[in-house]
């Protein structure tokens, strides 16, 4: 034993010699899409069909890059973010995937929007060890260091938030009739299962309607109408703008005032409770990562006016009141991060590294208090909201800021 | 028994929005004898016109009228440029000029005024109708609008010189152009007629369901739905298919136990493919019977 | 349809099939044609091993568009019954394979394209006898009712167990066979060309065959067929399930292509892209059902590439111009360019 241990120690010595006396620097390190003055990334969102809508966030990253691109790059290399419409269709997703892995040759897709849409590559992308870096969907099942080691999500668990959801709902109203609008498909299942599970032992006596609605769906009058004949007193709104603005002005009209939850990402003044009429949504609980760019409370804020510029300057055809505009800037400025901590050594491997080592980052748009925290066994990105409740015109925060353990 | 009522209430709310636009599918047929598959579209895009003018500051009666006449003439000029050289193409390819025009008209519509919801406002009012939550003053007066237009349309189509060229221009062309009626221009006043009358239908559903680029794709399907119910060959027939829609819809969805609300719409499909087995032509719609 | 409309479709068929007599140019069309079909059957073959990984993915999908639009074509191009409905079908086919692969029953993919084509031929079967009683527009809303219920039903709490709800299921490559030297990609693409060549082949087959013929006859003269013997409901059901078959097989080639099923990828708006890609490719032409298949995956990226923001524009646009250039599709401008060509050439040295 000894004798091997002195033998190996002294085959090792030259070798460690010669690394001693390299720059503490490693070397040059590239896989395919870098080169001295690039980094490609790839991308996918729905730029067509019935999701166009979220068009908009790889719209705002494109920006947010350009921006970095204006700055010098990041350690003197240029982004070029390739991005390709795939309509929210997961065969489509995976054509696109596979031509910018295949053909493009990026080092890794960033922000792929969708639930289904990131299902379907999911396996290839973990087979070809190519990262799906911070993926624009909530979904519990992207934080699976040990069987997807190649994929990290980015927006807040929704099953965790329905999780937050459904605590409120038993703090302070335990003997409630649950009424769950939500839209069937995986995004609204994932936060009806958090819902649920937030109710614990008492979710199937507390739940007495659960009605889904389909994006084409013109109205959900009819949800709203039956959840009061049914002697609901809270209604959890798992629904995108469009259709919780009119549940909520439903409800009103039908003189219907139950204790109204409504997820975090529809919770936007401009896009929601302005259409659905402020007085018909005092009271409405939310939570919150992002800071919501039409609620007054930001207006001088020095992050929302940062924000606001960059909108000006790069991206002028964004709507500011959509919500999407500022959940972009932040993923980029997270994957512009990551790029950072890799310096020279800009292989696929590393990467996910880095990824999984951000510590305390704050980006731009979160609010303040909630800061990235990554780690090799905890690949939740965002993990930390804050809840809030529509008085007057804005939403106003309260609580501690809380975090929720599931991935 | 109370909720049966309320659901039958707010079944028919709904259905005023397919009934509007179940009007206009009709009227296209009509004219033309094809279904336009972009009508919806067009009535997007008009409301957003509309949308538009009144941003920058007109009135809304303004803005209105100024969107249906702009609308009618929009209909005309895409029959003269898009579909009169398909017209002798097999009707397959003239629907996928629809098609076309569909996808062109979505696609525009999001570049322009992006996919943020919009409110879109109502001379209407939108108080509770007698004190009835079920029914605002707005649906009521679009009701009200739909039932004026279908009167107007009967009395010009029976009343009018015109009404009875452009009926016989759908009904034989030939025949038509033998008695010196201009059978391509009486194709393009409907199409005009029914993008004007989708312009309202449009303006009607904007303040309920809000506007954006996809506003319509439900409402279309609903509404072809409605008129195939009612009859494509009868105005009326498809207006009361549009409140059927509606009605069976959310009886559908509250009432069976099986189906929720998961399978609304397909259970209502199946209904109106039932009714359609007994009736073939629709509940009020004239079979066509042609020599052989 | 109405009449008129039915008897421009069955003209320009009819000027298809030769079915008027010409001896001489007809004879002469029929071996371009041939030597066409050959032709494309060697590139075919060639192809996957010149081109990238990520093009052979796209020239399998290719094929399986085109298959489903086979099945499409073979109801409302040769028989005329218009559907809305063929998203479901393939759906249903995907997922049959999908479940059986995954899951308890483990299949091996191969044997999944006869269950799929199997379980859907039942059920175009079960939907053609009630379509007997509608036409045209009436038709169109009943399938369209089956396009729209499939991802209702798929997403539905009762069948979740079987489907995997929203979720969808992700199903495993299959490997190639061992001792061929070639990668998985380049293996699924000739499987799935062998199968296209079969039933490419079939359906020429059945076209020119009695029952083609009868199938055809009811869709150009109904009354004058029932009046000749043709019993009306048998083909016309018949035809329904064969085409759902067709259509059901591609969408089982289409899930283990993909490797995932999910019940949004199969609605409405899939079935509106095979009617498109009918159009474009030649109604009632077998070969320009492929041409169909290239259109509905390479034009919405070429579409794309031109602008992404209006790209559902520039697609209409390149829509509207094929149909402006190509009124019977692209099989229809090949047969009239052909026919030109021969006759130019014919006229040449006698000038």
């Amino acid at each position: 034993m000894k004798a091997i241990a002195r033998r190996s120690i002294l085959a090792a010595a030259p070798a460690a010699l010669a690394l001693a006396s390299l720059p503490a620097r490693a070397a040059k390190q590239y896989e395919p899409g870098v080169t001295d003055t690039e980094i490609k990334i790839g991308n996918t969102g729905p730029y067509s069909g019935p999701y166009a809508s979220a068009s908009a966030i790889p719209l705002s990253m494109a920006a947010y890059y350009k921006m970095i691109n204006d700055q010098g790059g990041v350690n003197g290399r240029k982004i070029a973010f390739i991005s390709y419409d795939d309509a929210y269709s997961p065969p489509k997703t995976v054509e696109m995937t596979r031509k910018l892995v295949e053909q493009d040759n990026v080092l890794f897709v960033n922000g792929a929007v969708g639930t289904p849409t990131n299902t379907a590559v999911w396996h290839y992308m973990n087979e070809k060890k190519v990262p799906q870096l911070f993926l624009f969907t909530g979904a519990s099942k992207w934080n699976d260091p040990k069987g997807h080691p190649w994929t990290i999500g980015f927006l807040v668990s929704y099953r965790g938030e329905g999780q937050i959801y459904g605590g409120y709902i038993l703090k302070h109203k335990s003997d409630g009739k649950v009424g769950i609008l939500y839209q069937n498909d995986d995004f609204g299942k994932d936060y009806l299962n958090g819902v649920v599970d937030g109710l614990g032992n008492k979710a199937a006596s507390m739940i007495e309607v659960k009605a889904t609605y389909e994006t084409t769906d013109p109205t959900v009058d009819s949800q709203i109408v039956t959840m009061k004949s049914a002697g609901c007193d809270v209604l959890v709104m798992i629904a995108l703008p469009k259709f919780a603005a009119q549940a909520i002005r439903k409800a009103a009209a039908i003189n219907w005032n139950p204790l109204q939850i409504l997820i975090g990402g529809t919770a936007s003044v401009g896009e929601t409770m302005k259409p659905a009429g402020f007085e018909n949504g005092q009271g409405v609980i939310s939570d919150n990562s992002f800071k919501d760019p039409t609620d007054p409370s930001w207006q001088d804020d020095a992050d929302y006016k940062w924000w606001v510029s960059f909108m000006d300057k790069y991206h002028p055809k964004g709507d500011k009141s959509d919500i999407y505009n500022a959940w972009g800037p932040s993923n980029a400025a997270a994957v512009v991060q990551v790029l950072k901590q890799c310096g020279d050594e800009l292989t696929r491997e590393n990467v996910m590294k880095q990824a999984a080592n951000l510590q305390h980052l704050a980006l731009p748009m979160l609010l303040p208090g909630i800061t990235i925290n990554t780690s090799p066994t905890d690949f939740a990105t965002i993990k930390q909201v804050q809840m809030e409740r529509f008085e007057g015109d804005r939403f106003h925060r309260f609580g501690p800021i809380l975090t929720n353990g599931v991935g | 028994m109370e909720q049966v009522l309320q659901q039958v209430l707010a079944g028919l709310a709904t259905g005023a929005i397919y009934a509007t636009m179940a009007l206009a599918v009709v009227m296209v047929y009509q004219a033309i004898d094809h279904l336009n598959f972009a009508q919806g579209e067009l009535a997007t895009f008009s409301t957003f016109l509309a949308w538009q003018m009144i941003d920058w500051g007109w009135s809304y009666w303004a803005a209105f009228a100024a969107t249906v006449a702009i609308s009618f003439v929009i209909g005309v000029a895409i029959d003269r440029v898009l579909f009169r050289p398909v017209r002798n193409a097999p009707i397959l390819s003239q629907l996928v000029a629809f098609i076309a025009l569909f996808s062109i008209l979505n696609s525009s519509d999001g570049e322009i005024w992006n996919f943020t919801i919009k409110s879109f406002p109502t001379p209407f009012g939108t108080k509770p109708l007698f004190g009835s939550g079920l029914i605002s003053t707005h649906q009521a007066g679009m009701v009200a609008v739909t039932l004026v237009m279908l009167s107007l349309l009967y009395l010009f189509f029976r009343g009018s010189r015109l009404g009875l060229a452009m009926r016989a221009a759908a009904a034989n062309p030939e025949a038509a152009r033998l008695v010196g009626i201009r059978v391509g221009w009486m194709i393009a006043l409907g199409w005009g007629l029914s993008t004007a009358i989708g312009a309202v239908a449009g303006m009607l559903i904007a303040p309920i369901v809000f506007l954006d680029p996809n506003m319509m794709l439900g409402v279309l399907l609903y509404g072809f739905a409605g008129a195939v119910l009612g009859g494509l060959s009868s105005p009326g027939g498809a207006v009361l298919g549009g409140f059927a829609v509606g009605v069976i819809e959310n009886l559908a969805g509250t009432f069976i136990p099986f189906v929720g609300q998961e399978l609304k719409l397909t259970v209502a499909l199946i209904v109106i493919v039932a009714v359609l087995m007994v009736r073939p032509a629709g509940i009020f719609g004239r079979v066509a019977v042609s020599r052989v | 349809m109405t009449v008129p409309e039915r008897e421009v479709i069955a003209l320009e068929a009819a000027a298809a099939r030769s079915e008027v007599a010409v001896a001489k140019p007809l004879s002469s069309w029929l071996d371009q044609r041939r030597l066409l079909i050959g032709a494309a059957v060697i590139a075919g073959l060639v192809a996957p091993l010149v081109v990238a990984n990520f093009t052979i993915f796209q020239l399998t999908m290719v094929m399986i568009y085109g298959l489903a639009i086979l099945g499409l074509n073979l109801l409302t191009g040769f028989n005329g019954q218009f559907s809305l409905g063929h998203s479901a079908f393939y759906g249903i086919g995907a997922y049959t394979a999908a479940i059986l692969m995954s899951g308890s029953a483990d299949l091996a993919y191969y044997w999944t394209l006869p269950c799929a084509g199997a379980v859907c031929f039942l059920v175009g079967i079960a939907l053609g006898l009630p379509a007997l009683r509608l036409q045209g527009l009436y038709l169109a809303l009943a399938t369209f009712a089956l396009a729209v219920a499939l991802p209702q039903l798929l997403k539905s709490h009762a069948l979740e167990g079987l489907t995997g709800g929203v979720q969808g299921i992700v199903i495993d490559k299959p490997d190639p066979p061992p001792g061929l030297s070639i990668d998985a990609d380049q293996w699924l693409y000739y499987f799935t060309l062998a199968v296209l060549l079969v039933m490419f082949a079939a359906a020429a087959g059945l076209v020119r065959s009695r029952t083609g013929r009868a199938i055809m006859a009811i869709r150009d003269h109904p009354i004058a067929a029932a009046a000749m013997g043709i019993n009306i409901a048998r083909y016309k059901t018949l035809t329904f399930g064969v085409s759902a078959l067709y259509t059901g097989i591609a969408g089982a080639l289409g899930a283990i292509v993909v490797q995932f099923v999910a019940p949004d990828s199969f609605s409405f708006l899939l079935s509106v892209n095979f009617l498109v890609g009918l159009i474009v490719g030649g109604i009632g032409s077998i070969p320009g059902s492929l041409f169909g298949g290239v259109f509905v995956l390479f034009v919405p990226n070429i579409a794309e590439k031109v602008s992404t923001g209006l790209s559902g524009a520039v697609y209409g646009v390149i829509l509207l111009l094929l149909i402006f250039l190509m009124p019977l599709g692209a099989a229809g401008f090949v047969r009239r360019s052909m026919a030109w060509l021969g006759s130019s050439l014919k006229r040449g040295p006698t000038n």
